[in-house]
């Protein structure tokens, strides 16, 4: 069961996830020039998560991320995110655009914005490792096989 | 003015979509009529002038079919729907409820005299100028000055990151709580599966 | 022709409704409030749409993103409202969270009780 799909598929994803990953992380970066964002590009990058996971099967895909690595990076996402905020209070209070205070840089470049680029960057790790997570977790469960009753008794009260 | 018919002509689509999706019996159509739902909500979304939108409903609807299908297609529960008396008397409550709504948002829109309180399709609370009777939005401003003061040229972003970076706090939190929660839910039976896998 | 709009993307909402009150079986109920969620999504979008009359001939609004070359002032006179779509934007990806967390739901729901259907549980259980 947990090997996966068939070799055309697996190839297939072997070429293309890396492409997808890429594409997520471009939509996140340039959030502030054209659109997308953090939020567009987490959802990307999970895609290519979703798509190891379901072409190599669980077992395989746990070998290049576990459940506990995307559950440190789900928090570290958020934690910098806090951070930034955090460090608002350099320039005058909670969440302030403190970077943008120090130098714009010119609209329409990729360094331009302030901490609007750093946290387009957080909110991509923290949207696309909770999402693979999830699924990784809910990949658990492929198999129809188990029946009502194992459960009952294995738990030990009655249905 | 072709805009208008093309996304009454889409949501026409989407809407016979989410009837053939509440009404059909099996699983599998069912689920494949909301994504083609979600689709089509994301060209309405592109015609409405919100790219953001679009892409991110786009991605979203296509891991929204693959979580559903997920959970449809191993799991075969082939008899139909038992129904009881109590159901339907709940069931017209709630059609009642809904009637009720409709009728207000109905006068919301057009309103008693002809003036409703939602602004008619095409004239945003933005588009008032400063000596109307409605006074306008604070978004003229963030149009106006987003490229001045946060040098962001993507408005959308500049709000949700800059102007109104709290409220994306909190839903960074909610996001958290959901995966957690779906963690939960999940985590005792799969140990006790795992267990039961390396016995065998 | 404005209120068709407003009045399709209420009866979205209502056959959302329909499916969440009146259907016993789970995956039913989740794709319920799937539209349910993008009827309420369609609706924000569909208050902040804004049209110019430019030229004589009234066309659709800008993108609230700034062009090579255009100033604030033309973006301000011509772009559709940000501000709905900044809220909708954050409610499109908890819309996702949520779905996983049904999925998640009923996942469990059939390993225990081997059946989607809302009625035949609630005999199992009492």
């Amino acid at each position: 069961m947990s090997e996966g799909m068939t070799p055309i598929v697996k190839n297939t994803a072997r070429l293309i996830s890396g492409f997808i990953a890429v594409f997520g992380i471009y939509i996140a970066l340039t959030g502030h020039i054209s659109p997308g964002g953090g939020f567009a590009g987490g959802v990307i990058l999970a895609a290519a998560a979703v798509l190891i996971v379901l072409a190599f099967g669980r077992s395989t895909a746990e070998r290049i991320f576990t459940p506990s690595q995307c559950h440190l990076w789900d928090a570290a996402g958020a934690g910098l995110f806090l951070v930034v905020a955090m460090l608002g209070y350099f320039s005058g209070g909670f969440f302030v655009n403190f970077i943008a205070h120090i130098s714009k840089g010119q609209v329409g470049k990729l360094f331009s914005g302030g901490t609007i680029l750093v946290s387009n960057l957080c909110i991509l790790i923290k949207v696309a490792a909770g999402l693979a997570g999830a699924f990784l977790a809910l990949s658990a469960f492929r198999r129809q096989g188990v029946d009502a009753a194992d459960i009952v008794v294995e738990g030990g009260q009655k249905a | 003015m072709g805009m208008e018919y093309l996304v009454l002509m889409l949501l026409g689509v989407m809407l016979a979509a989410v009837l053939i999706a509440v009404e059909t019996d099996d699983l599998l159509s069912s689920v494949i009529a909301i994504g083609a739902a979600g689709f089509a909500l994301s060209v309405i979304f592109l015609l409405l002038g919100a790219p953001d939108l679009a892409i991110t409903q786009v991605v979203v609807e296509a891991i929204s079919l693959v979580l559903l299908i997920r959970l449809i297609v191993t799991r075969r529960d082939t008899t139909g729907e038992t129904e009881t008396p109590r159901d339907a008397l709940r069931t017209a409550l709630v059609m009642l409820a809904g009637g009720v709504l409709i009728c207000g948002a109905y006068f919301a829109l057009a309103g008693g005299q002809g003036k409703g309180t939602i602004p008619p399709f095409g004239q945003p609370v933005l588009a008032h100028k400063a000596g109307d009777a409605v006074p306008p939005g604070v978004a003229a401003d963030y149009l106006a000055r987003s490229a001045e003061q946060t040098g962001a040229a993507n408005v959308v972003m500049a709000v949700i990151l800059d102007y109104r970076a709290y409220d994306t706090l909190g839903e960074a939190t909610i996001i958290f709580v959901a995966i957690l929660g779906a963690y939960a839910v999940l985590r005792r039976l799969g140990r006790r599966r795992d267990t039961r896998e390396s016995d065998q | 022709m404005s209120t068709g709009i407003y009045i399709l993307a209420l009866a979205v909402l209502l056959a959302g409704l329909y499916a969440m009150v009146a259907k016993k079986n789970i995956v039913k109920i989740i794709v319920g409030l799937l539209a349910i969620d993008y009827a309420l999504n369609l609706m924000l979008v569909l208050v902040g749409y804004r049209e110019v009359v430019r030229a004589g001939c009234r066309e659709s609004g800008l993108p609230p993103i700034l062009a090579e070359g255009q100033t604030p002032a033309q973006l301000a006179a011509m772009a559709v409202d940000p501000l709905p779509q900044a809220m909708v934007l954050t409610s499109i990806v908890i819309g996702l969270g949520l779905t996983a967390l049904m999925v998640a739901m009923g996942i469990r729901l059939y390993e225990r009780y081997g059946t989607f259907d809302t009625n035949r549980i609630r005999r199992l259980r009492g």
